[in-house]
């Protein structure tokens, strides 16, 4: 287990204060010029060491992904957005930052604004956290006054802007280009990539896009040293992670934990344990809504980290852990699931639009047994049609979780799905056979 | 270049190229829905998936740019099966309703579900219904059968240079939508019809009108404006159900105007089908014979200075040279002329009356001048050149005046003959963005040449991009608007009178000094008739018809084989598609019978003596010694645009149903504004 | 998500009031030259902010010439985003997530709440105007499941009696308290804190 002094956000339950000096008080805002004062080559540097990878999902080496933009400021400026989109279901830890630890995400800005040169950062919040957003703009007037970011922020020569930019209810404004459509003034549809846009982003200038998570755990690692972040969790998955635990525990909660922490012990020791006691487990989706789950089994032992859970044909994602246990219908969980996607596909691309609305309708009649088993194979058909084959990763992200349902639970759905349209072959009342279909069966 | 790998093709291509692009050049042929030449890449309908090398997901090769060394499979299971599925899920919620679908048969979904479709529907869930959409009375919208494509909007951003369809919604529920459903503000509307790869906007003045296999096809040209755009045209025995373009990447590429599709149930209306003569006001019947010799002995009494003539706007150029021969050799007048208003055009230099720019390289302009034109209504397809131009440089446009919207900002100068003084004398701001402009286009329109100090304007412009080098072997900066598809040719074939470049025709015959008059295909034409007798040779009973004494039923340009020259000055052949109505006949028929009736001898063996000699009037005319003409007038006046009745400007757009539908829901919108 | 319906009845006139003008300014301040557009999603907020929670047509109509865009581009926007209201709604604005992790958590318990307290049928106002219900999409509060949100503020850690006494609360216009009804800090586990112990 994480010792408290290894943990990043110590204002977690917002058991301080979050005003400045609070923050100052956790150690945000020091050391900021030194830091800085190193350049962006051992900035960016030190966090390929750390071997951070994103908070957003995807998991992708932050420090490379800092490396892309270009090296010299052309014609187009830099811009830096973080994502504060957090819909994916499951998952709340950047709301958490935002309202009680503002001030991380902010110096957090600063630095990664300055390692890829951007002058301005927009902060893209969904539009639900209109409080949390409200609290980070107080936090961001005060870094204003105090001269932390603005014109040569924190004394360290470079001037940078922060606003915030609202999203309005919809999911897939989280994904990187989605969300610079949206910024932009359109609707929320992704962009074809590539180009990507680390050499055309927003506005078509190079843009960095990173999670809250990510960007606000950067100046811990910079003052702490890439040595001390690395040295938790296990290589490739270093560091802490918050990890939110919902669902079918007894003490749901958001905890901050070493990278690659036993799945058992993480809901034991921080949530009270499953509800109904471990035995009572059937399955848990480990990274937010999109990843598929696990069953008990595997829970058993895994892992929480990025390689744990691949392996394991699932994924870290937002480490979002949504428990279910015994007393759920298993299928109706998922079937909500496919209701959500279904509701949040943009409608840009065919197999997402018109793929995830079938999902959600054949697994609403699966939860009812109103499916044959045919259908159950065809279900399998419909998720591989979708995945790889869309504009954006909203294709997995809206096929992983059936397929997960189908592979550990495709017994279930048999148990309950025996609706079979085939009338059973009966030679002695021949008119109450389908001549279509027995022969089908008998093909 | 870059080395590509297609199916272990080995293949050079351009850079710049798409996946897709390099596919077909290797002779892969990659499905699509999305995807269109002339559009931008939207990569939504993602049939158009290929496998590339160390890429675990297929990519979308209409998107992607080819890269060297790049290694693609178009035929490996992976590629096939993403194609079915991709099928499978446009047909699941796409209705099955083909045989009652206007695209059936010329359906690009119905036509790949063949080679990717699953035989059978395993999609059991309740179709999404989708409500429909008013786009006007140009197209009809059956938006259930929509794909989600987005062609139909991006066409309209970036073509048409309107904002007004979008998709409203989003996900399964997104619909595709003109702004609160009203009527698409565009010329160029209903290209979209033709864009649609499925049923969701077909046409609706077509609606059930045919199927495509039915149709007899011949190519043709159009005659709505002096464009020229090449065109299709679709018959079911006599009449012309429907007009499509053809492509010709020079002129109008793929797009045609809304008139030139959709005027021609004005072929239909209207129509004189027997010679008709005029005794005590009404019109009766009358035998062809006995026509002639109404003419025939009207002629005989009358001298022949006392007979004029004036050819149409959509006047062919065999008419125009027969009609020519029957007054050079039959009456022996010279009072022929192609104007029915005063414009001013020296014939001596081709150049002085033609679109000198080539319509394909309008695009290469960085500055262009509207001088007395409305190009948008008068030449649709030109106004999207323009367009064209000013998306791709950031074109500068200026007009003299405001002629109202015309799909691309453009800065209004005073309109006033006043300033083309000060451009040419360089005082004025423009006289300097001309001289920096590498490729400058001045447009003079026909309101321009109309006014009294024309001849001043034209030749003092003339006269400075001369001087500053802006005609030269290279560029040719100059270019006269004609609206009418048989004013070059008319010009060409030196169907004009001028004293001192006015035309004496029409001016004697407003003055009443002729006692005949011939009016072939002429409905423009704006006098007071007192006691001329007038013969009206052409195919629709309108104004031409209205004043005449004698009307001889003629042939519309679908009913006759015919050259036309177009704007630019290029001659294009026009193929006879159906036969006239009734009693009516070719126009130069009438003609060269009207001349054996009159001199015992036609003027023509057959359709291809004339033809030739045409050809060779045209081949042996040689551009005369040019002569700049010295006593250019200046006089301070307004250049005022005409206000130009787009859906009402020639017979058949006159006689039309759906012209005059188009022309109410203008009228309509610009009453309540176009707020919708 | 169903198409929006446009509400049918509508007023004849939008325009900020000298507040909102300003501050529609200082958002479209906030983008680059010639980049207003980006401020189309803010200004149709301090529309449904101005006028009582929802977007009358008038009111995209006239943010559409404010940035210089066409009507169809803001009606997209409008339309794609389902935060903009395009039909009224009621003083309080219940949005119940019965997204898995608060269907686990009985959501559906608290949308019969506000079957039984508000109106059958969500979208529908009740019979006194004063409210109305929808179900959303996670809310991004499934630790605290099941969450309400009602206009600004979350209701967390909720069950059915506690969501009916705060429904009969609003019904009395009285004032509600926001965050954890189970008196739970913010995202703590509620019993036993392994982590960030208070010293
Ligand atoms: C459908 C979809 C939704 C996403 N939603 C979010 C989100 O809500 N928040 C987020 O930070 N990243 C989200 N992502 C991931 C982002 O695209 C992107 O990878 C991430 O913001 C990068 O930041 P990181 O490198 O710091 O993780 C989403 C991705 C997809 C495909
Ligand atoms: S209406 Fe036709 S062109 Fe437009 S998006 Fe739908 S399928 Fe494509
Ligand atoms: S043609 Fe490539 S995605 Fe449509």
């Amino acid at each position: 287990m994480l010792e408290d002094k290894d943990r990043i956000f110590k204002n977690l339950y917002n058991d301080g204060d979050i005003n400045i000096i609070s923050s100052k008080n956790r150690g945000d805002w020091i050391d900021t010029k030194k830091v800085i004062s190193n350049g962006r080559n051992w900035i960016i540097d030190e966090i390929k060491k750390s071997e951070l990878r994103g908070r957003g999902g995807a998991g992708f080496p932050t420090g490379l992904k800092w490396s892309f933009a270009p090296k010299e400021v052309g014609s187009r400026p830099h811009y830096l957005v973080i994502n504060a989109d957090e819909s994916e279901p499951g998952t709340c830890k950047d709301r958490d930052i935002l309202r009680f630890e503002p001030h991380k995400l902010i110096e957090g800005c600063l630095i990664a604004s300055y390692a890829v040169q951007a002058h301005k950062c927009y902060i893209y919040i969904r539009g639900e956290y209109f409080n949390e957003g409200k609290i980070l703009q107080k936090a961001i007037n005060e870094a204003y006054e105090n001269k932390l970011i603005g014109r040569n922020s924190s004394d360290t020569g470079w001037d940078l802007d922060i606003f915030i930019h609202y999203g309005a209810g919809a999911y897939i404004c989280g994904e990187e280009t989605a969300l610079l459509e949206s910024l932009e003034g359109n609707k929320g549809q992704p962009r074809l990539k590539p180009p990507f846009p680390a050499l055309i982003g927003l506005y078509g200038c190079p843009t960095i896009i990173n999670n809250v998570e990510t960007i606000a755990v950067i100046p811990t690692i910079l003052k702490k040293g890439s040595k001390w972040f690395s040295s938790i969790g296990k290589p490739k998955n270093t560091g802490t992670k918050i990890f939110c635990i919902s669902g079918d525990v007894n003490y749901p909660c958001n905890v901050e934990e070493e990278m690659g922490i036993p799945l058992k012990e993480l809901i034991e020791t921080h949530a009270g344990g499953v509800i109904g006691g471990w035995e009572n487990l059937q399955a848990v989706i480990p990274g937010g809504s999109s990843m598929p789950m696990l069953p008990k089994n595997i829970c058993e032992s895994i892992n929480m980290d990025f390689d744990s859970l691949v392996e394991n044909k699932s994924g870290l994602g937002t480490a979002g852990i949504i428990v279910i246990n015994k007393d759920q219908d298993i299928i109706k969980c998922m079937a909500r699931i496919a209701r959500f996607y279904k509701h949040e596909s943009c409608g840009q691309c065919t197999p997402c639009r018109e793929g995830s609305g079938w999902m959600w309708r054949m697994l609403e009649r699966m939860s009812k047994g109103e499916a044959s088993r045919e259908e159950i194979d065809m279900l399998m058909d419909v998720t591989k049609q979708i995945e790889g084959h869309t504009i954006c990763a909203f294709g997995e992200g809206s096929a992983w979780p059936v397929q997960g349902l189908l592979r550990h639970f495709k017994k279930e759905l048999i148990k309950r799905n025996n609706f079979n349209p085939l009338i059973k072959k009966n030679k002695n009342v021949p008119y109450l056979v389908d001549q279509h279909l027995l022969e089908k069966e008998n093909a | 270049m870059l080395k590509v790998k297609v199916n272990d093709i080995d293949l050079e291509i351009e850079e710049g190229l798409t996946v897709l692009q390099a596919c077909e050049q290797a002779g892969a042929e990659i499905p699509r829905f999305c995807y269109h030449e002339k559009l931008s890449i939207a990569g939504n309908c993602r049939m158009c998936l290929v496998e590339m090398e160390k890429s675990p997901k297929p990519i979308a090769s209409c998107a992607m740019p080819a890269f060297d060394g790049m290694k693609i499979k178009t035929n490996t299971p992976l590629v096939e099966k993403a194609r079915k599925g991709v099928m499978e899920f446009l047909l699941a919620n796409h209705p099955l309703d083909c045989p009652v679908c206007d695209q059936g048969g010329e359906c690009d979904l119905q036509d790949q579900s063949m080679f990717y479709g699953i035989d059978k529907s395993r999609f059991k869930e309740n179709k999404r219904e989708v409500p429909e959409k008013y786009m006007g009375p140009l197209i009809k919208t059956q938006m259930t059968r929509c794909i989600h494509c987005t062609r139909c909007i991006r066409f309209a951003q970036e073509i048409a240079g309107i904002d007004e369809i979008g998709a409203i919604g989003r996900g399964e529920d997104m619909q595709i939508t003109t702004y609160l459903e009203k009527t698409m503000e565009s010329e160029l509307s209903a290209n979209v019809v033709d864009l649609c790869p499925v049923g969701a906007l077909t046409s609706k003045p077509y609606v059930f009108e045919a199927r495509p296999w039915e149709l007899k096809k011949t190519e043709s040209i159009d005659v709505m404006d002096a464009i020229g755009s090449n065109i299709r045209v679709d018959t079911y025995g006599w009449e012309v159900k429907r007009i499509l373009p053809r492509i010709n990447e020079n002129i109008n590429e793929e797009w045609i105007s809304d008139k030139t599709r959709y005027a021609c149930d004005g072929l239909k209306n209207q129509r004189i089908d027997t010679p008709l003569i005029k005794t005590n006001n009404t019109y009766e019947k009358i035998e062809w014979n006995n026509a002639f010799n109404k003419i025939f002995e009207k002629i005989k009494s009358t001298p022949s200075n006392k007979i004029a003539g004036l050819t149409g706007d959509l006047t062919n150029m065999e008419t125009l040279f027969i009609v020519k021969e029957f007054f050079n050799k039959i009456i022996k007048s010279k009072n022929l002329d192609c104007r029915s208003e005063n414009i001013y055009v020296n014939t001596n230099d081709r150049k002085n009356y033609i679109f000198n720019t080539p319509l394909n390289r309008i695009e290469e302009s960085d500055l262009i001048i509207l001088v007395g034109a409305n190009p948008r209504f008068e030449a649709t397809i030109l106004n999207l050149k323009i367009r064209q131009s000013y998306i791709k440089n950031k074109t500068e446009i200026y007009s003299f005046g405001d002629v109202g919207e015309l799909t691309y900002p453009y800065k209004i100068i005073k309109n006033k003959t006043d300033i083309i003084r000060e451009i040419i004398e360089d005082k004025h701001d423009l006289s300097l963005a001309i001289k920096n402009s590498k490729k400058p286009i001045i447009i003079l329109g026909q309101s321009l040449l109309k006014i009294k100090s024309s001849k001043y304007v034209f030749n003092e412009i003339k006269k400075y991009l001369k001087k500053n080098n802006k005609i030269n072997e290279d560029w040719q900066s100059l270019n006269v608007l004609s609206n009418n598809a048989s004013t070059v040719g008319s010009y060409d074939l030196d169907i004009n009178n001028s004293e001192n470049f006015d035309s004496t025709v029409l001016s004697k015959i407003q003055n009443n000094e002729f006692d005949i008059i011939f009016l072939f295909g002429q409905d423009n034409l704006k006098f007071k008739k007192k006691n001329e007798f007038v013969v009206y040779i052409g195919s629709h009973g309108d104004n031409g018809a209205e004043i005449a004494d004698l009307i001889l039923p003629g042939s519309a340009y679908t009913e006759q084989d015919g050259y036309y020259t177009n704007l630019e000055g290029k001659i294009q052949k026009a193929y006879r598609a159906s036969y006239p109505p009734g009693e009516a006949k070719e126009d130069w028929k009438i003609i060269n019978e009207l001349s054996s009736f009159i001199k015992g001898k036609n003027l023509f063996i057959n359709k291809k003596d004339l033809d030739e000699s045409m050809l060779q009037y045209l081949k042996l005319k040689k551009t005369k010694k040019f002569n700049d003409i010295l006593d250019n007038q200046f006089q301070s006046e307004d250049i005022l645009v005409d206000h130009f009745d787009y859906y009402y400007s020639n017979v058949i757009a006159r006689a039309s149903l759906t012209m005059t539908q188009c022309r109410n829901e203008k009228l309509k919108l610009n009453k309540t504004g176009t707020e919708g | 998500m169903s198409i929006k319906k446009i509400s049918k009845i509508q007023p004849n006139n939008f325009e900020f009031n000298d507040e909102n003008f300003t501050l529609a300014e200082k958002f479209i301040s906030n983008y680059p030259k010639g980049k207003q557009k980006s401020a189309v999603m803010a200004l149709l907020y301090i529309a449904q902010k101005q006028n009582n929670n929802w977007i009358p047509l008038s009111a995209m109509k006239y943010i559409a010439n404010f940035l210089k865009i066409s009507y169809i581009k803001v009606y997209e926007v409008a339309t794609f985003y389902s935060m903009y209201n395009l039909t009224p709604v009621g003083k309080y604005f219940i949005q119940v997530c019965t997204t898995t992790p608060c269907m686990i958590r009985g959501a559906y318990k608290l949308v019969e709440a506000c079957k039984e307290k508000i109106s059958k049928d969500e979208k529908k106002l009740s019979s006194t105007s004063d409210s109305s219900w929808i179900e959303v999409e996670c809310l991004g509060a499934c630790v605290n499941a099941p969450v309400v949100q009602i206009n600004d503020d979350y209701y967390e850690d909720l069950n059915k009696e506690k969501m009916i006494k705060i429904l009969d609360k609003i019904k009395k216009n009285e004032k509600i308290q926001p965050g954890s009804y189970r008196g739970r800090k913010n995202s703590e586990p509620e019993n036993g804190r392994k982590a960030l112990i208070r010293t």
